[in-house]
């Protein structure tokens, strides 16, 4: 991977920008966040990592993470981040990026019965709003 | 005093036993909770995508019609506070997004009303000690885990609800009610939120670790607010036991469902089908509900 000043200014960096509002290089990589994160052990990048490949411009390999789709904006990291680095809006604006191609995550065939059958429409409601357009 | 009672969509149906232990507990207080007409489902979560305001559209018109009665807005569940409460703030603090929402829903509020969640209405209205002398049924000796999660709590700027790291507010509740609460770690930890229709592995680690932590502080049962931490908790039991033969069941109950025990105001049934893990036998003892096969 050859970085540059030009894997900075790309289209993406630009879009993720807008649709964060978060100014990713704050951050200074201590780790905060991914020491209290309550799904990091599932996670394949740890947060700390998803935000290190966005300030190097890897939009493409941030959007590969299964971090992304395991963050459920619990913000533990965001309360603690010395830094004040808006970790659940960057990664709801990765996963934007991904949805808005038109591809959903979540599909309610994939939903097992009996989780269906007992789930609060608060869980499908919730996931529908974080996983499909 | 009147509130705008908005119950969400949880409470209308798997949540029965929140929604009328909520209300008689309300009467039995004299807290007027007028349900919000016409409201529409908050959503569940906050958007968090800076560019789009759809997703908001609904709570903008829910605080709409609260303003338009004259009443602080009120609920009981953490999601609908936490969606509320930011929609609000974001009414009261962006003029231009004000602006394109109150044009989108036909109305002109300006984000000045309250939204408050039922444990802040209930502190206000009864200071210290003044719940305590409306108990009929002291839950002495439960030893009770208090449960926030992550809604309610955070973020802190916004919610302004209680301290992010050290909350107090539940417990303080408890104790009016003659019960014990206990500390626990994992008392704000997520309990796996909607990651239980996408992630089901994943959402049943993140509740074991809660319910594991209850447990060993020495919790009798547990309480939340949020319907979908209820779910969480109390669902995955089964399964945490068939995969940890050391698992041991707590029971998982709506903190109204304890407050109105503790009024005298809760009667059988205890809406047993709502739960996995039956919440009767460690209540019994305080009358009014009834244990499974009695």
């Amino acid at each position: 991977m050859l970085l540059s000043v030009k894997s900075l200014r790309t289209e993406d960096m630009r879009r993720l920008a807008e649709i964060s509002g978060e100014a990713v290089a704050k951050c200074y990589q201590c780790g905060k966040c991914s020491a209290g994160c309550p799904l990091a052990a599932d996670a394949d990048v740890p947060p700390h990592g998803v935000v290190r490949l966005v300030q190097l411009g890897q939009i493409e390999e941030a959007t590969s993470c299964a971090t992304i789709w395991l963050c459920a904006a619990c913000r533990s990291c965001a309360s603690r981040c010395p830094r004040g680095v808006d970790l659940p809006r960057l990664m709801e604006s990765l996963r934007a990026m991904v949805l808005r191609q038109g591809s959903p995550v979540l599909h309610a065939s994939q939903i097992p019965a009996d989780v269906l059958a007992r789930a609060p429409q608060q869980a499908l409601v919730s996931g529908f709003r974080k996983l499909s357009v | 005093m009147v509130y705008a009672f908005y119950p969400g969509c949880t409470l209308h149906s798997q949540a029965r036993g929140f929604r009328e232990s909520t209300e008689r507990s309300a009467a039995a207080l004299g807290l007027e909770l007028r349900e919000l007409p016409e409201w529409q489902c908050c959503g569940g979560v906050y958007p968090l995508a800076q560019d789009s305001l759809f997703p908001v559209l609904p709570a903008a018109r829910n605080l709409a019609a609260a303003a338009n009665l004259g009443a602080p807005f009120v609920t009981v569940c953490s999601g609908c506070y936490h969606v509320h409460k930011r929609t609000n703030r974001l009414i009261a603090s962006d003029p231009e997004k004000r602006a394109q929402l109150n044009a989108m829903v036909e109305a002109s509020y300006d984000g000045s009303g309250e939204v408050l969640h039922l444990l802040e209405a209930l502190r206000n209205e009864l200071p210290a000690g003044e719940l305590a002398a409306r108990v009929q049924q002291p839950l002495t000796g439960l030893r009770v885990a208090a449960y926030y999660g992550c809604l309610l709590l955070r973020p802190e700027d916004e919610l302004q609800f209680d301290d992010p790291e050290r909350p107090s507010i539940l417990e303080d509740h408890l104790r009016e009610l003659g019960a014990e609460p206990v500390e626990f770690a994992y008392r704000s930890e997520c309990c796996g939120s909607y990651l239980s229709v996408s992630a089901p592995q994943s959402a049943r680690r993140a509740a074991g670790n809660v319910l594991n932590s209850a447990r060993k502080a020495g919790a009798d049962l547990i309480v939340t607010s949020c319907p979908l931490c209820f779910y969480n908790l109390d669902e995955q039991q089964p399964a945490l036991q068939a995969a940890d033969y050391d698992f041991q069941p707590l029971p998982v109950v709506y903190f109204t469902q304890l407050l109105a025990l503790a009024l005298g105001v809760w009667e059988s049934p205890w809406y047993a089908e709502e739960h996995r893990i039956d919440p009767g036998p460690v209540l019994a003892r305080f009358g009014g509900v009834k244990a499974a096969g009695d």
